[in-house]
């Protein structure tokens, strides 16, 4: 079976990867591009631990093909904030003690951000459906939830 | 399995007209969770994304052609197709978390063939038609009439959907979604029901379409049931008329989702209340 030649952006790199035809994108980020920071819970779309933006859009990377995204922009949690420079998403989790086991983490950062992209002042009804296909064993959500709107509001320039 | 990225039409056409197992791909939330799961793939996927215009919400005779690969997020981000159409575009979006909707496909949830299929009944009270491309060109076939079974469609060998019409309609109309689950979210109807309603000056429904999911092997218009809201302005008695004509046109299965006397009954209380809604979007007043 001869291999598809991938030309795409992620992370706003461009990358060049070989991948087989039934290799999904989660495959391709966790075991060619050594991206490992979207997590496999499920495999079939319904956990949400592998969410990923392509083109700006909030998909499960694990429903994606790796040779569909040829000339897209991915974005996975690896191009969110760096180990000195937390983005507030990622300081307020922290100090939110929003998360245990981290598994969903990934996940949940990525999906908050898209939802923060275009809705800066979320309400927390708004944030509880949009981040409806996000499963979390550990936590209970709810500090989820405020972890999520405190970086909003924090992104907004508000006060904590 | 090879991967194909289709140019055009008549590339899928000539692509399944060759004998192998072949699969479509647009949104892929069905597809791809089938094959994992199942563990068995086709000869062929064939992404159907780049074929012109099938990525693209257009404008058409006063209505909205909905390419078979545009997202229902990008339905929901339409403002226009929203105000004509909130029951069919509110019945798209109910399709899984934030992350399916990026994918999922209005004319993907058709094809899939599930009797629980959200769109599905929304679509049928708009009296939406799909443009099948096959072996004979193209054809104008309205959505009803590609209902087959569940799991399938009556579409031919090598016939596929390239886009869904959803048609002009007068400025007092409205249409409404609803479905039962047992949660809020994430969840596949027990029983729901599409209504689309045109009135009158006076709120009179002079039009009116109504059509159940989840309680039969298909989706199912229910002709009883518009008929006992015509002419009236969603009163009690037609109400309860229009519960009973659906009642008696379900056929349901047991499962660990809803029973039989349940979603027969439901489906009623379904059908009520989205008409009501669909009245009330149409500028009526109950």
């Amino acid at each position: 079976m001869s291999k598809i030649h991938v030309s795409t952006q992620v992370n706003g790199d461009q990358v060049e990867f070989l991948c087989e035809p039934e290799e999904t994108l989660l495959d391709v980020l966790r075991d060619h591009l050594n991206l490992t920071g979207a997590k496999e819970g499920c495999g079939t779309g319904d956990c949400g631990a592998c969410s990923v933006t392509i083109d700006g859009r909030l998909v499960a990377a694990c429903l994606v093909l790796g040779a569909e995204v040829e000339g897209s922009a991915v974005e996975t949690v690896e191009g969110i904030g760096a180990p000195d420079a937390l983005h507030p998403l990622q300081r307020q989790i922290l100090q939110h003690a929003a998360l245990q086991c981290g598994i969903c983490t990934p996940g949940i950062i990525v999906a908050a951000k898209a939802l923060l992209a275009q809705n800066p002042d979320p309400s927390e009804q708004e944030v509880r459906y949009w981040l409806a296909g996000n499963l979390c064993r550990c936590t209970g959500y709810d500090k989820i939830i405020r972890a999520v709107l405190a970086a909003a509001g924090e992104m907004r320039g508000e006060n904590p | 399995m090879r991967y194909v990225v289709a140019k055009d039409s008549r590339e899928v056409v000539d692509l399944l007209m060759e004998d192998k197992a072949n699969l479509l791909l647009a949104g892929g939330t069905d597809v791809l969770v089938r094959m994992r799961l199942d563990e068995r793939y086709p000869d062929r996927i064939i992404d159907i994304k780049k074929i012109p215009g099938v990525a693209e919400i257009t404008e058409e005779s006063g209505g909205f052609r909905i390419g078979a690969a545009v997202s229902g997020a990008q339905m929901g981000e339409h403002s226009q197709l929203k105000a004509l159409w909130p029951g069919v575009v509110e019945a798209v979006e109910l399709i899984g978390s934030t992350q399916v909707q990026g994918r999922a496909t209005m004319a993907g949830n058709l094809c899939n063939g599930s009797p629980a299929a959200d769109s599905v009944p929304a679509m049928l009270a708009a009296q939406a038609v799909a443009r099948v491309e096959g072996p004979e060109g193209v054809s104008d076939q309205p959505v009803l009439a590609l209902l087959d079974a569940p799991g399938q469609t009556k579409l031919g060998k090598a016939e596929f959907i390239t886009s869904i019409f959803l048609p002009a309609r007068p400025n007092l109309a409205g249409d409404a979604y609803l479905r039962f689950i047992p949660r809020t979210e994430m969840d596949i109807a027990v029983a729901s029901a599409g209504v689309s309603l045109v009135l009158d000056e006076a709120g009179i429904v002079i039009e009116a379409s109504v059509a159940l999911g989840a309680v039969a092997p298909t989706a199912v218009m229910v002709s009883g049931a518009a008929q006992a809201l015509i002419g009236t302005r969603l009163e009690a008695a037609p109400l309860q008329a229009c519960a009973a004509a659906c009642a008696a046109a379900c056929s349901p299965i047991d499962d660990k989702r809803g029973t039989i006397e349940f979603r027969t009954k439901v489906a009623g209380v379904m059908a009520c209340r989205a008409a009501i809604t669909a009245y009330q979007r149409a500028g009526g007043q109950p």
